[in-house]
Parts: structure tokens; C-alpha cells; sequence
């Protein structure tokens, strides 16, 4: 494993370049690339990162497979959306979403780190599999609450709609930079882009940390770890709820940017394989490989299915190619590469590359 | 205490528990007739879903390999017999019990057929180069369970798809004031002909014999010259095929299937397995039928609450029994 090398590959330096060139688009993103649809892209960029940053510290660090991070990503949009639409467009609001969430989140974490990561691993995941499908049912049948399959919708804090003027030119109207209206929208993409990159740099310094150097051990030698003298149950509940947390409030934040909640953007289980193909692909146990996994697979779920969409258009008279280029069968395709993946790079783009130069 | 739980050990000790869950749903419903309804739908449910753990938990048992798209195989099962029934409606709506019997058998016949095939397949494609990598193996089947359903909305569409069933199963048996659906006493006794068949081979056959050994001590049969692998191939072709047949079992009952059937079953049959206790057949049937009891007795009882019914006789099993209800030994 050459994560726990000290040494700097070439490799290394190009994923850390790669992730850099990433940061500095995304940061950018409303000046570069002027459309809703883009900044719509860039924020669920910016949320993905963070949400399967925190899934790697579980599959990738620690080697515990849950399928229930999309719950806790739930807790935290649901927690949001329905205090805002209860209490009205505030922070107080947000901070009281936050917080319920991230406390639902830690609760059912905990009850599910004590209660089954004493067993083997995959006992752990049919149990947070099962767990979430609980999840997913009562979100949609507690339709009083949540809205059920229909979701919430709400309004976001006053500072972050589209209308607010936040600097004005001498005629009194939107300031304009580079083309760019300072409104809220602005706002509300710098409020997702700078919390994303405060959370991602919490779990960047926690893998750095002694904390980090456990959990390694725990995944590769839990008898040896456990010998040493290390809980090993206690670390992975710690750190099981750590991610549940961090996901939770990825999920306040994308709550809020979308001023939407539902079962499809917040719950269901497509999102669970969103998350579990980003990180295959990016490269588990690498934290920039959540960044390039994020980034490709949004990317691709946005712009490639366009592109496959007008490939099948252009080849109609073609007799099976059209079937197979149906932005339909994306899923499909996209499941091959995943078990391709798996088979002949399990380690991802960032640990492939990572591990090029590197001494034998 | 100590003399209870002897006493309990003695007549049957966890195999009591669908008794003891019968009993008490007899008193709270209090309607002998409605009770007996519940429970002939609960035990016929049981059996089905039976049918579709009891492979998963083998190939487990036997090999520590865990088939996440081991639900794959029920929804194909269950599409396949239905376009099968479709086809053969002529013979269906035919006077003649004969034929109806003949378009189901073969119905099942095509249901089962694909998943040896398709176990087959599986078994050396997919699971074979990970073997002993538990984090691989639930990634990889994983994403063939995202290939497989995306191949079902290929193939089907995303529409549901009626079941036609035969006119003999149609229908439904009444003693005195109680009404028995005459497909759950079919799927009940199919399930248990299945079950007696599994015991029967596992306990008084040679193969059978080899499996159990190999549960308990695959090095040591390696060792005295048996060809392990083989043996496995041949438990997952056979479990693969059994999820098909309880898919096919459960087209004809629901009778309106969608491609989300295979998702919906997985955590089903997941629950199912968590509590008997992977590896074990009679584990896996009494984690059937309890939640097969369950599931009834609780939307009789407390609608609200038979969601999450599943989910509380886990936590509350996992509680008493870490390890499920009869594990395998190990």
C-alpha cells in the first residue's frame, strides 16, 4: 500500500495536481462557466466530495462496507427541509435542521456501529442495507412529515435567494463581475463550495492524524491492531459515526442549495451506488480519489448521457447500436465499467496513478 | 429459569418461536377464522421466501462467499415464468387440469433452467477471481445486481407485467367460515417438498454429506482428495436456481410483478438469512416463516407499523442472538 509510504511518487503528484486543478475550477465555477446548469453541476460536485470523502473513511480506511451513508445524508437534508418549512426561511432554522439531523444521524449510528461491528463485514452490510430500505419506506410513507414520495419544497434563507442584492453599481442595480450578477445565487454557491471545502479538510487532517495510522492498521490486520492494544469496535463505531456525521451535514448543505428535498434527491438507493461507484472509480483510501471519483461521475451522469442520448439519435439506422447507446442503458454500462474496475484496478484512478514511480 | 428454558430446549427450543408467535397472534386477534387465514398466507409467504434465502445461505456456509445479486436471480426467475405463462395462456385457459399443470411445470421448468445456467455463469465469471476478498466480492456482485436489473428494464421495460395463473390455482377453498387462497396452500407444500428434498440430501446422501463437511472444515476436505470447488459450483447453480423457482413462485402470487421485485425481495431474503444464522437450511426456513408470520399477523394487527415489522424482529433477534437464530457450526 503506498498510503502508508511517506515517500512522494510522480504519481502522487499528479492526482495532488489533478485535485488542485479541480479545486481551482470549482472554486471559479460561477465565473467560468456562465449557466444554471453548470453551477448546478459544481455544487453537487462540491457535496459529492464530501459525501464520498466521508464514505472512504469507512470503505477505503477503516474497510467497513455500509450501505446506509445515504441515510445519514437523508437525516441531514430531511433534517433541514422540514425545519425550514416548518419554521420559515432563517438560520436559526438551518442550525436547528443541522442539528437534528446530525443528532438522528449519531443516535442511529451508534445503535447500528454497537449493535453489529463487533460481527463480520458482511453481516455489517446486509444489516445497514436493511436498515436504510427501512429508511427509504418510512420516509415515503410518513407522508405528513416528509412529504413522502412527493418531498418538501421550501425556501432557503433570505440571503441565498436569487433576488437578493448583495453589492450594487452606481445605477442602483446587481453589481456585475466579469459578467457575473452578485446575487444570492452567488451566495449560496460559495456557502456550498467553502463549507464542502471546510468538512473535506477536517477528514484530510483526521487521516493525517495518529487517529487515521489506527484505522489503517485496524483494515489491514484487525487481530494484530486489536493485540497492539487498540478497541478495534470502539474505533470503528467512532469513526462510523464520525462519517455519519459529515454526511449528515453534506446533506444539510445540498438541502439548502436545492431549496428541494425528496426521497430521489436525498434517500434512494441510486444515490448509495452514485457514492459506492464514485469511490471504486476514484480510488479507495486515497481521500483525492473521492475528489476524482465526485468529479468524473457527475460530470458523466450530467454531460455523458447527452452525448449518448445524440449518439443514438445520429446512428437510428444502424440495427442494434441505437439500443445500446440509449441514454437508458447508462446504468448499465456504467455497472460493467464498475465490476471491470474492481477487477483490474482495485485501488481506483488516484491509487493506480498514485502508485506510478513509486519504489519497488 | 434454568428448568424452562430445558423444559423449551427439549420440545423443539428455537424451532418453538413460530408456535410461540402463532399463539400469541391467536389470542390478540381473537378471530379463529381470520387468525387461520393469516396464518396459512404467513406460512405460504414463509415458504416462499424460503425458497429464495435458502441458496444464499448455502453458497455461504460453504464457501464464505456472500452474492449480493443473489436476488438477481429471483426477479429474472419470476420474469422469465411470467412470459412463459404468457405465452402458453392458451394452455392456461384450457378445461383441461392436464394442460394447466403442464404450462406451469413448464414455466417453472424455464425459471430454474436459467438460474443453473445463469449460476453457472456467475459462479466462474463473476465470483471465482475473488474468492476470500470479502470486500471485492460484495462490490463485484454488487455491480452485476446494477447489470442484471438494468438488463430486466431492457428486456421488460419498466412497466409492471400481469402473471396470468392456471385455473386450477385460481380461486379459493372455503371450510366452514375460513377462506384459504388455494396458490398459498400450492406454494406451501411446494416450499416444504423443496425443504424435505434439501434435508433429505444434506443429511442422508453422500454429496450431501460432503457439503456439511465442507461447511465445517473446507481445508480438511480438500486435504482427503474431494474437489471442493466442484462441490460449490454445484451449490450455487442449485441455490441460483432455487431463487429462480421462489421468484417464479412469487410472480404467480403477486401476480403484477415490476422490476424493483428483485431490490424489494434482496432485503427480504437479507433479513431472512440474518436471522437464522448464515449457513444453516433450518435456520434459514424458521427465519422464513417467522417473517413470513410476522409480515401477516402485524398488517392484520398494526398496519402502520408492518414496514418496519422486519425490521424490528431483527434488531430484536441480533439482540438475543447475535449470530441468528441456528447458525451454522462453525
Amino acid at each position: 500500500m503506498n498510503a502508508l509510504s511517506q515517500t512522494t511518487t510522480s504519481g502522487t503528484k499528479a492526482v495532488k495536481a489533478a485535485v488542485l486543478l479541480i479545486f481551482a475550477l470549482l472554486l471559479f465555477a460561477p465565473f467560468l462557466f456562465q449557466d444554471v446548469r453548470a453551477l448546478e453541476v459544481a455544487a453537487r460536485v462540491c457535496v459529492f466530495i464530501v459525501l464520498v470523502a466521508s464514505y472512504d473513511l469507512l470503505i477505503g480506511y477503516t474497510g467497513i462496507v455500509s450501505f446506509a451513508h445515504t441515510m445519514f445524508f437523508g437525516f441531514g437534508a430531511y433534517g433541514a427541509a422540514i425545519s425550514l418549512k416548518q419554521m420559515g426561511p432563517g438560520w436559526d432554522a438551518v442550525v436547528v435542521g443541522a442539528l437534528a439531523g446530525m443528532g438522528v444521524s449519531l443516535i442511529v449510528a451508534v445503535a447500528i456501529g454497537l449493535l453489529s461491528l463487533r460481527v463480520k463485514a458482511i453481516f455489517f452490510a446486509m444489516i445497514t442495507l436493511a436498515t436504510a430500505s427501512v429508511a427509504l419506506v418510512l420516509a415515503s410513507q410518513l407522508s405528513d412529515f416528509t412529504g413522502g414520495e412527493d418531498g418538501i419544497t421550501y425556501r432557503a434563507p433570505a440571503l441565498f435567494k436569487t433576488a437578493t442584492k448583495l453589492m450594487l453599481d452606481e445605477n442602483g442595480k446587481v453589481l456585475r463581475v466579469f459578467g457575473v450578477k452578485i446575487n444570492g445565487k452567488l451566495a449560496a454557491y460559495y456557502f456550498v463550495f467553502f463549507s464542502c471545502l471546510a468538512l473535506f479538510v477536517v477528514m484530510l487532517r483526521m487521516v493525517g492524524s495518529p487517529l487515521g495510522t489506527v484505522l489503517k492498521a485496524i483494515r489491514e490486520n484487525e487481530a494484530r491492531a486489536e493485540a497492539i492494544g487498540y478497541r478495534v469496535v470502539s474505533y470503528r463505531t467512532f469513526v462510523f459515526c464520525i462519517a455519519a456525521l459529515v454526511a449528515s451535514l453534506a446533506g444539510t448543505i445540498y438541502a439548502i442549495w436545492l431549496k428541494y428535498t425528496g426521497p430521489d434527491t436525498a434517500l434512494s438507493f441510486a444515490i448509495m451506488i452514485d457514492i459506492l461507484l464514485m469511490v471504486v472509480i476514484g480510488g479507495m483510501g486515497t481521500m483525492w480519489g473521492a475528489v476524482i471519483g465526485a468529479t468524473m461521475l457527475v460530470l458523466s451522469q450530467y454531460y455523458l448521457r447527452d452525448l449518448m442520448g445524440a449518439a443514438a439519435k445520429a446512428t437510428v439506422d444502424i440495427p442494434i447500436l441505437p439500443h445500446v447507446l440509449d441514454p437508458d442503458r447508462w446504468l448499465f454500462w456504467l455497472g460493467i465499467i464498475f465490476i471491470l474496475l474492481v477487477y483490474f484496478f482495485p485501488k481506483g484512478i488516484a491509487g493506480t496513478v498514485m502508485a506510478k514511480g513509486a519504489p519497488r | 429459569m434454568q428448568q424452562i428454558n430445558d423444559f423449551a430446549g427439549r420440545l423443539g427450543g428455537v424451532y418453538l418461536l413460530p408456535v410461540v408467535v402463532a399463539a400469541l397472534a391467536f389470542v390478540m386477534i381473537g378471530a379463529p377464522s381470520s387468525w387461520v387465514t393469516l396464518t396459512v398466507a404467513g406460512l405460504a409467504m414463509g415458504m416462499m421466501i424460503f425458497l429464495m434465502a435458502s441458496g444464499l445461505s448455502l453458497v455461504f456456509g460453504l464457501m464464505d462467499v456472500l452474492n449480493f445479486g443473489h436476488s438477481a436471480f429471483v426477479s429474472f426467475g419470476a420474469f422469465i415464468a411470467a412470459s412463459v405463462l404468457a405465452w402458453l395462456s392458451g394452455w392456461l385457459e384450457a378445461d383441461a387440469v392436464s394442460l394447466n399443470i403442464a404450462a406451469l411445470f413448464l414455466a417453472f421448468g424455464a425459471a430454474i433452467l436459467f438460474g443453473l445456467v445463469a449460476g453457472w455463469f456467475f459462479e466462474t465469471v463473476i465470483v471465482k477471481p475473488v474468492y476470500k476478498d470479502h470486500l471485492r466480492q460484495i462490490l463485484i456482485t454488487m455491480g452485476a445486481l446494477i447489470v442484471a436489473e438494468q438488463m430486466i428494464l431492457a428486456i421488460w421495460g419498466g412497466t409492471p407485467v400481469s402473471v396470468p395463473r392456471p385455473e386450477f390455482l385460481e380461486g379459493s377453498l372455503l371450510i366452514g367460515d375460513i377462506t384459504i387462497e388455494i396458490y398459498r396452500i400450492f406454494a406451501f407444500l411446494l416450499g416444504l417438498g423443496v425443504y424435505a428434498a434439501l434435508y433429505l440430501t444434506l443429511n442422508r446422501t453422500r454429496i450431501g454429506l460432503l457439503i456439511r463437511a465442507g461447511v465445517e472444515n473446507r481445508e480438511m476436505v480438500e486435504a482427503l482428495g474431494f474437489r471442493v470447488d466442484r462441490l460449490f459450483v454445484a451449490v450455487f447453480m442449485l441455490g441460483s436456481a432455487l431463487a429462480a423457482l421462489g421468484g417464479a413462485m412469487w410472480a404467480g402470487y403477486e401476480t403484477l410483478i415490476t422490476p424493483a421485485l428483485g431490490a424489494e425481495m434482496m432485503i427480504v431474503v437479507f433479513i431472512v438469512v440474518i436471522i437464522g444464522g448464515l449457513g444453516s437450511i433450518q435456520g434459514t426456513l424458521l427465519g422464513a416463516i417467522m417473517v413470513g408470520l410476522m409480515a401477516n399477523y402485524i398488517g392484520y394487527l398494526a398496519p402502520k407499523l408492518a414496514l418496519a415489522s422486519n425490521m424490528i424482529l431483527m434488531v430484536a433477534i441480533l439482540l438475543w442472538r447475535p449470530n441468528g437464530l441456528k447458525p451454522a457450526a462453525k
